[in-house]
């Protein structure tokens, strides 16, 4: 039961047409979609930004030995009343440059965004392909599994999963790991959309001729669940991907306001909205500002991203 | 269809003991509760004892057994932090984390539904097109953060809503409610639109989606042919056809309901089974941090369980490919 | 939230309208955890000591200066006869809530409660070998050596009426085994000046004025109703006040002081708080785990731990980090504490100095090594550390920062698994017998058990020993100096800052800030 559409994911399409999609539809309707090619810009400049930090941002806010105490709370473009230091989007409560800040907690933040999703969905294609294709008892344990985390709530198994890391790692790794963690963390309580989706467009497609014809000349198993089904599944996948991106930065961020996200002195986005939301009513406004636009702007790129995609893939809605 | 779920049954049971085993393996990385049990003036044999007391120094499946053997008789042990009866006080919190549940599911449902069929039958008009993408501003930034800004606003600066609590409730013979008191309804309207609003984003899209296919359909082809009223096709045929995947949707959702009720009633400090559950991370209160999980899991698991066998009820030709996948 | 059933309401009118104060002034105060209990007797933490404040009373209190004030008792002195012996004579009149009278078997009861083993009060008592109540208005107690401080550890110790505790199987202190709750934990009965209503644990608890209260004349008491809420969430706290939802709130965050005061109605009220900020290091052992050196703890060189002492620059600290809210430190002790002095207690910053230090002790090029820290302890906690270890990095110390929450933290104090750490102290019984005891003396035995330093002198430890039963108070006093001498000499802690308490209040609420952390509500007068 559980390959009926319970996410109102599309279905995939057929195998010729999806490609035929690609080459032409996909660009006409990207074209004339501002808003996709805004989102696209917006999204791809956040990447660069993140990527080239270390050489586009004036200080180093990872480096504590350059911060100078003194330096903290100065407002945007104002010199600081000590030390006579102007800062372009003002400094944090250490005396961090808010914007060299935003660059690199963005990094952490993509980065963050971007493992957990590359790992949810390996896990997740991983396994809904096994449980679409072997069935039997391998399909109920996964979907069984699946049952449970799609329920349970996702904060909580990220919660869970970061205290046992914690608990795990020796203490003089736990700043180097921390951010892996959170990755397993986001990743592992993500993958189940994937599975489910996979599996059952891998039902469908077990049963169309090709499959059997493929399995008629002596394929193995692996063989044709790689070859000939995933490419059939992608278009769904790489919508779920999509939103769960902007998901799981978000997650990163609601982490944080538990107290389990990025350390302190490497913070990412939701760390620094964490950090900046204490200053709301003190007159502080751009430690909350500055971040929690960063955050805003690149998550809504890149939901609109996956709003256009979910569109443009799904050859009903055309 | 009884074989079906005699094992479905059997299976959640399964589940809802490894759900359980993993909980307790994992409650002594949360930290440990003993710093927090006694004062700073405490000496190490005073640990030694509440250790031994509580059981802590045993392996974990020893403390998972016990709890498992109380637990089946309705005993879910003391609350390391109040010295109370985690049953007494998980059903004293309950009726809050439900009511505002309720009501967020109610604001989704309907703010959901509503706009889903606006920006359906608009497709490409310019409101349409603003409520879409205002809508996602909801999702894309964190909880935590839309509960604050709302008590700045309309608390502090507006000064039209309480920033705290449920108000005053009434007492409906050991069920709390705060519908029938003005405080309580005011109390409940921030909590429940900061909790709603991610549900309503996405069952808007859901529905959004779901009208845009049904409305192609030769079905609603034909209703405007017989010269139907575009308000009755849209609604009476149209949306109709739309609800089983949101119901649906909105079923699994739950979830994500009572797990983003940890952030909102942290955030509004609303005393429900969330804030608890906060509490008891902050202080290791194992016992009530394990009621509350396996409560979750046992609703969870209900749910799943539900929502499949009425899927099979209603459509018999799922029974054979569900279980077995073949 | 506030239970009503028709029937209670209707109670709760007739009762107001019989008392014989119809305007009802109620107090809606604010602070970020509860009371854990109502019992007394469970639980030696701050936020229920406040809470049994108003409904409790122990023989004396301390008020806002810290100074001894007659509650229960009217006064006290060591017996003429027997050097072992207090000799405490108790007030008049007294009347518990239900009517009963107050008297010293009263007294005796609450102190053998408090003995008990699973009394969390009864580390306090140790030294107390028996209570004795040779008439109904004296009670002694007998010590097993002379001991100058009883009375300051009785500050915090509530009376509860003996035939109440007795009538309600409320005789054990709450214990984790039985699977029920004592009858105690939420029901009270004490000589207090307010009276219990009703509690929701978390969420509300309700008192109203006693007006029987031996007190009444010789307090303002204005307040006639208090609802305590707590609220977690500093911010939300905050906005309640703004709000104008709550009257008073406790811990205030630091950078919302401006903003409350200057708010129109809204006034902050500060004063020193007991409590003591500073950082530890493990010198005792011979390599550590958590730092870059191999076959050698750089802590164990007084001269790096000088240096670090030398690096920090607690005026920063102070004003960035805490908001000109704290008063930089020298020494671990408040100055309320006997044996504080202001020359001990006086900072210096010397960056190049403290570089000449490292080079000298043969860590020129530095060294990494990691710093715990709490979260949710201390005020602004993990943004001291964050500040400490920008100041590690100008001499070299590369320091990882590992910030947790406390139920995580502690646990590393306690086993011994940190080898540096931040902690906070207060001193309930204001002498530095106590910081000794937990923090100086060697961790072993009933003493040291916070010292995770490691450090271990066994002459400072037959010092601080002697203290106990030392009768002399000059004598006494001069082996306290003796003792800080030592402690400051060889850099045993890296102390920070003492801490400021703010309390943001309605302006129309008069009330001193207290040292504890625990206002006592019938010194509230309302203008």
């Amino acid at each position: 039961m559980a390959d009926l559409p319970r996410t109102g994911t599309p279905a995939p399409a057929a195998p010729g047409r999806l490609r035929k999609a690609w080459d032409s539809d996909i660009v006409w309707s990207f074209r004339h979609a501002p808003v996709a090619v805004v989102s696209l810009v917006v999204v791809t400049l956040m990447v660069l930004a993140a990527v080239f930090a270390p050489l586009i941002a004036p200080y180093d806010p990872f480096d504590p030995g350059t911060l100078n105490l003194m330096n903290g709370f100065t407002p945007p473009m104002e010199p600081n009343a000590f030390t006579g230091d102007t800062f372009w989007l003002g400094t944090d409560d250490q005396g961090r440059d808010v914007f060299s800040t935003i660059l690199f907690g963005l990094r952490i933040s993509l980065f963050v965004g971007f493992m957990a999703v590359a790992l949810a969905m390996v896990l997740g294609i991983t396994l809904g392909l096994l449980a679409g294709y072997l069935g039997g008892w391998v399909d109920t344990i996964i979907m069984r599994v699946a049952d449970v985390q799609l329920t349970f709530p996702a904060i909580l198994v990220a919660m869970l999963i970061f205290g046992v890391a914690k608990g795990i790692t020796p203490p003089e790794l736990r700043n180097e790991v921390a951010i892996w963690v959170l990755i397993l963390a986001i990743g592992l309580s993500d993958w189940v959309q994937f599975a489910r989706v996979v599996r059952g467009a891998t039902l469908v497609e077990k049963s169309r001729d090709y499959v059997a014809a493929a399995r008629l000349i002596g394929r193995g198993s692996g063989a044709i669940m790689l070859r000939h089904i995933l490419p059939n599944v992608l278009s769904p996948v790489l919508v779920i991907a999509t939103i769960s991106l902007a998901l799981a930065i978000i997650a990163e961020a609601t982490l944080s306001f538990l107290g389990i996200g990025a350390p302190p002195t490497q913070p990412s986005l939701g760390t620094l909205i964490r950090i900046g939301q204490g200053f709301l009513f003190s007159g502080e406004w751009w430690i909350l500002l500055f971040p929690a636009a960063t955050l805003l702007a690149l998550a809504l790129a890149v939901n609109l991203l996956g709003d256009w995609l979910r569109d443009a893939l799904n050859p009903r809605l055309r | 269809m009884l074989a079906y779920i005699l094992r479905r049954i059997f299976q959640s049971a399964i589940v809802l003991l490894v759900v359980g085993l993993v909980a307790f393996s994992l409650f002594r990385f949360v930290g440990d509760p003993i710093d927090n049990m006694l004062g700073q003036e405490r000496t190490q044999a005073d640990v030694e004892r509440l250790r031994e007391t509580l059981g802590l120094n045993e392996p974990f499946v020893v403390q998972y057994a016990k709890f498992l053997g109380q637990a089946v008789q309705g005993n879910f042990g003391m609350s390391y932090r109040q010295g109370r009866p985690v049953a007494e006080i998980l059903m004293e919190r309950a009726p809050a984390t439900l009511e505002l549940a309720a009501v967020s599911g109610v604001l989704a449902l309907s703010f959901g539904i509503g706009l889903g069929v606006f920006t359906a039958i608009r497709r490409d008009g310019f409101a349409a097109n603003a409520i879409m993408t205002l809508s996602l501003i909801g999702v894309s930034l964190p909880t935590f953060l839309i509960g604050i800004l709302l008590i700045y606003l309309f608390s502090v600066e507006l000064g039209w809503l309480p920033s705290f609590g449920r108000g005053e409730v009434v007492d409906l013979g050991g069920w709390t409610t705060g519908f029938l008191t003005p405080s309580g309804l005011q109390a409940l309207i921030l909590p429940s639109i900061t909790l709603g609003l991610y549900q309503m984003t996405l069952i808007m899209r859901l529905v959004r989606s779901e009208m845009l296919e049904v409305l192609r359909t030769d079905y609603i082809r034909f209703a405007r042919a017989r010269g139907l009223r575009d308000r009755a096709v849209h609604f009476r045929h149209a949306l109709k056809n739309t609800m089983v995947p949101v119901i649906t949707v909105t079923g699994l959702q739950l979830g994500s309901i009572i797990a983003f009720a940890i952030i909102t009633e942290t955030v509004f400090q609303w005393p429900g089974v969330g804030l608890l559950f906060i509490n008891a991370i902050q202080f290791v209160d194992i016992p009530v941090m394990a009621a509350y999980l396996m409560l979750i899991s046992v609703m969870f698991v209900g749910i799943n369980l539900i929502v499949d066998l009425l899927y099979v009820m209603v459509d018999p030709r799922l029974r054979g490919d569900s279980a077995r996948g073949h | 939230m506030t239970r009503t059933t028709g029937l209670l309401t209707a109670t709760l009118l007739a009762t107001t309208a019989m008392a014989p104060f119809a305007q009802a002034e109620t107090l809606r105060w604010a602070r970020a955890g509860d009371s854990l209990t109502l019992d007394p007797h469970a639980q030696n933490e701050g936020p229920t000591h406040t809470i049994a404040h108003q409904i409790y009373e122990p023989l004396l209190i301390r008020d806002m200066t810290g100074a001894f004030e007659p509650a229960l008792a009217t006064d006290w002195a060591p017996s003429p006869d027997d050097p072992n012996v207090w000799v405490f004579n108790l007030r008049e009149g007294v009347t518990f809530h239900d009517g009963a009278a107050f008297d010293a078997s009263d007294v005796v009861f609450s102190i053998e409660r408090a003995q008990t083993e699973d009394s969390d009060m009864k580390e306090l008592l140790t030294s107390i070998v028996e209570v004795r109540a040779p008439d109904p208005l004296t009670v002694e107690f007998v010590t097993d050596g002379p001991n100058p401080i009883l009375p300051s550890n009785l500050t915090n110790l509530f009376i509860i009426d003996e035939d109440w505790a007795r009538a309600n199987d409320a005789v054990e202190v709450q214990d984790y085994e039985g699977g029920e709750e004592t009858f105690a934990a939420r029901n009270a009965n004490g000589t207090g000046p307010y009276v219990l209503n009703s509690r929701e644990p978390d969420v509300r608890t309700v008192m109203t004025r006693f007006e029987e209260y031996w007190g009444m004349d010789q307090f303002p008491l204005d307040v006639t109703e208090i609802v305590y809420t707590p609220i977690q969430n500093a911010a939300t706290r905050v906005a309640a006040l703004l709000s104008g939802e709550v009257d008073i709130i406790q811990d205030m965050p630091v950078q919302d002081l401006g903003r409350v005061a200057g708010t129109d109605g809204l006034d902050v009220r500060t004063a020193p708080q007991n409590r003591t900020i500073f950082f530890g290091m493990n010198m005792g052992a011979a390599d550590i785990e958590t730092d870059s050196v191999e076959g050698a703890n750089p802590f164990a060189d007084a001269r790096v731990r000088q240096a670090m002492n030398m690096a920090i620059n607690r005026d920063a600290i102070k004003q960035v980090v805490m908001r000109g809210q704290s008063q930089p430190a020298g020494m671990i002790a408040p100055p309320f504490v006997n044996g504080w002095t202001a020359e001990l207690d006086a900072t210096s910053t010397d960056v190049a100095a403290a570089k000449a230090l490292m080079e000298e002790a043969g860590y020129g090029d530095g060294f990494s090594v990691q710093l715990d820290c709490p979260n949710d302890r201390y005020i602004n906690d993990e943004g001291i550390c964050q500040a400490v270890v920008g100041m590690m990095a100008q001499i070299g110390v590369t320091v990882n920062l590992e910030a947790m929450p406390k139920a995580q933290f502690f646990p590393l104090i306690s086993n011994r698994t940190t080898n540096f750490y931040m902690l906070g102290w207060g001193v309930p019984t204001y002498d530095s017998e106590y910081i000794f005891n937990f923090l100086v003396h060697s961790a072993e035995g009933d003493r040291g058990s916070w010292n995770a330093t490691g450090y271990s002198n066994p002459e400072l430890d037959a010092m601080i020993q002697s203290l106990a039963s030392e009768t002399d108070l000059d004598a006494r006093n001069d082996t306290i100096a003796a003792i800080w001498e030592v402690v400051q000499a060889e850099t045993i802690y890296l102390p920070i800052h003492h801490q400021v308490l703010n309390w943001g209040v309605a302006s129309n609420v008069a009330i001193e800030v207290d040292p504890e952390d625990q206002p006592k509500i019938k010194y509230i007068a309302l203008n």
